[in-house]
């Protein structure tokens, strides 16, 4: 099924794509979305807007799309089940929809205990490969949720789905991506990948199965700052691996920062030659500014141009 | 059954500030067995009131009294003489009996000395865990016997969400991921591929969302 996703061309036509996150900001104003936007148009293909990550309030995700839009970069609404019952996701897909925006990503999203309103009411009302199958099924069959007809202007978006391949139980990992794949899901993104081994692993499965075949993996990545950074990930995120060695090549790093673009180029590298990844997502948390460099260097510059 | 843990004494005492005779009313079910508001605790909550009534230079008369059971309209009857001469109600029951007790004296002031909190059982002296959400189409036998509604942070029925790692759930390391806990019992099983089929979404319309539910079992009702 095609839609009108610039990235769905892109990947479909066998590019190598390109994704970057965007964050949006704790307050009312686009202004830091519009200039990352601009920073980010010609280097990355598509970006992710974030839906209150770690359940921190913070600008809605399809108003960010809006903006981002607006500047000329396609963008990718992230929908979590935390926050809506399918009353209001399907309604606010609708909306986004009517603003332009082409592409979903489906998450179970961060629970709310991370966040910075930990005595919220959360909803989970469905899960992320629910929210996937429904959205296959309002696109593809013209049915809301429910089963009721869409008479017309049925959303029509490309469909993505996140998979961790850090998480346990690590054999269920590869099953559980077919499964949004099974639901619908077009491409996928998956965790920032520190352990490369274990992910070279995943792939192997992936491949086994042939699910490389059915949808679009793109490998998720993030530049570290410094080895505090690093051992934050490794100690206190669930579901993230991050080796030893790479905290040790930070802390003995002259300039941390430098370092920590070094080793993003160098696994974006590495990733392109693993059979059955179809691109990046570049995950610069608050750093969105190195994105270009890594991009550059990394030899995916300039973007190719689709229709 | 039903766990609730007593509200602590200073917030019962703020409830019933400007009372001089209390009823304590205990309730010989759950809370009794999750040693919470049986016979022993309610004797003990009414006289630490007293106590702390005492020392306030306010002293609080109190009256006990345990239920069979408060969740059942026969067994508070037997209240009607004791709740006459007093200013309120203090019920150590679950909200069931709280609402019982007010709705059977609706012009007396009845407080809740308890926080009803679960449905659950307990896993070692003096431990109880939440064990179901009461969420009205059991879907346990999808799940090899363990609850993802409740069990599960994200209450996710086609799990486990990425946050799981080393079996234990993305928001502390002392809870368990229940769909570690699922995968494991279905592996042993032999039936990991029931865990491919896509779960639909829940019809939450039998839960508490659908509204107070109500079951009938006409078979024994009289007249
Ligand atoms: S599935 Fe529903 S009824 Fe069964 S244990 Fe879970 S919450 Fe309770
Ligand atoms: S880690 Fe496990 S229990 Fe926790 S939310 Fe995810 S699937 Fe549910």
């Amino acid at each position: 099924m095609k839609t009108e996703s610039k990235l769905q061309k892109l990947l479909d036509s066998g590019h190598f794509a390109v994704t970057a996150e965007i964050g949006p900001p704790k307050h009312a104003s686009a202004h830091g979305i519009r200039h990352h936007a601009h920073m980010l148009k010609d280097y990355v293909d598509a970006t992710n807007i974030t839906d209150c990550q770690t359940a921190i309030v913070r600008l809605s995700s399809i108003a960010s799309a809006v903006h981002i839009l607006d500047c000329g970069l396609e963008p990718i609404v992230q929908m979590t089940c935390r926050d809506r019952n399918r009353i209001a996701i399907q309604s606010d897909l609708l909306g986004a929809y009517s603003l332009g925006v082409r592409n979903l990503l489906c998450l179970s999203g961060d629970h709310q205990k991370f966040g910075n309103e930990p005595s919220a009411k959360n909803v989970y009302d469905i899960d992320s490969i629910q929210l996937i199958y429904l959205m296959r099924r309002m696109r593809d069959e013209k049915l809301f949720f429910s089963g009721e007809p869409i008479k017309e202007h049925e959303p029509r978006f490309f469909i993505g789905a996140v998979a961790n391949p850090f998480a346990d139980p690590f054999e269920f990992r590869v099953a559980r991506l077919e499964k949004k794949v099974e639901a619908g899901a077009e491409f996928i993104q998956t965790q920032c990948i520190f352990d490369m081994e274990r992910f070279e692993r995943f792939m192997e499965m992936v491949r086994e199965r042939g699910i490389h075949e059915r949808v679009h993996i793109l490998a998720g990545v993030t530049p570290l700052k410094s080895w505090r950074a690093a051992k934050y990930l490794q100690t206190s995120v669930s579901g993230m691996i991050v080796p030893d060695d790479i905290v040790e090549r930070l802390k003995k790093a002259e300039d941390p920062k430098r370092e920590g673009i070094e080793i993003c180029i160098e696994q974006i590298k590495h990733i392109r030659n693993i059979p059955g990844v179809h691109g990046v997502h570049i995950m610069a948390i608050a750093w969105e500014e190195v994105v270009p460099e890594i991009v550059e260097r990394s030899g995916l510059f300039p973007r190719p141009k689709v229709e | 059954m039903i766990i609730a843990q007593q509200k602590p004494i200073k917030d019962i005492a703020a409830m019933i500030a400007d009372c001089k005779k209390v009823l304590l009313v205990g309730c010989a079910g759950c809370v009794t067995v999750c040693l919470s508001g049986g016979e022993k605790e309610t004797e003990v909550l009414a006289s630490s009131l007293r106590i702390m009534r005492r020392l306030q230079g306010n002293p609080l008369e109190t009256v006990t009294y345990t239920a069979t059971r408060q969740c059942d309209p026969e067994y508070i009857e037997a209240l009607e003489n004791l709740v006459k001469n007093v200013d309120a109600v203090v019920s150590l029951a679950c909200g069931v009996g709280v609402q019982y007790i007010a709705e059977r004296f609706h012009d007396k002031w009845v407080v809740p000395a308890q926080n009803t909190m679960f449905v659950g059982g307990s896993t070692a002296h003096g431990v109880w865990e939440e064990r179901c959400g009461l969420c009205g189409d059991c879907i346990l036998h999808r799940t090899g016997g363990i609850c993802p509604i409740i069990r599960c942070s994200k209450s996710i029925l086609n799990g486990p969400c990425g946050g799981s790692q080393y079996g234990k759930c993305e928001i502390s390391k002392d809870v368990d991921c229940a769909w570690q806990l699922i995968y494991d019992r279905m592996k042993a099983l032999g039936k990991l591929d029931k865990l491919l089929e896509i779960q639909p979404p829940k019809d939450w319309s039998k839960s508490r969302d659908g509204g107070p539910r109500k079951a009938i079992r006409e078979d024994v009702m009289i007249g």
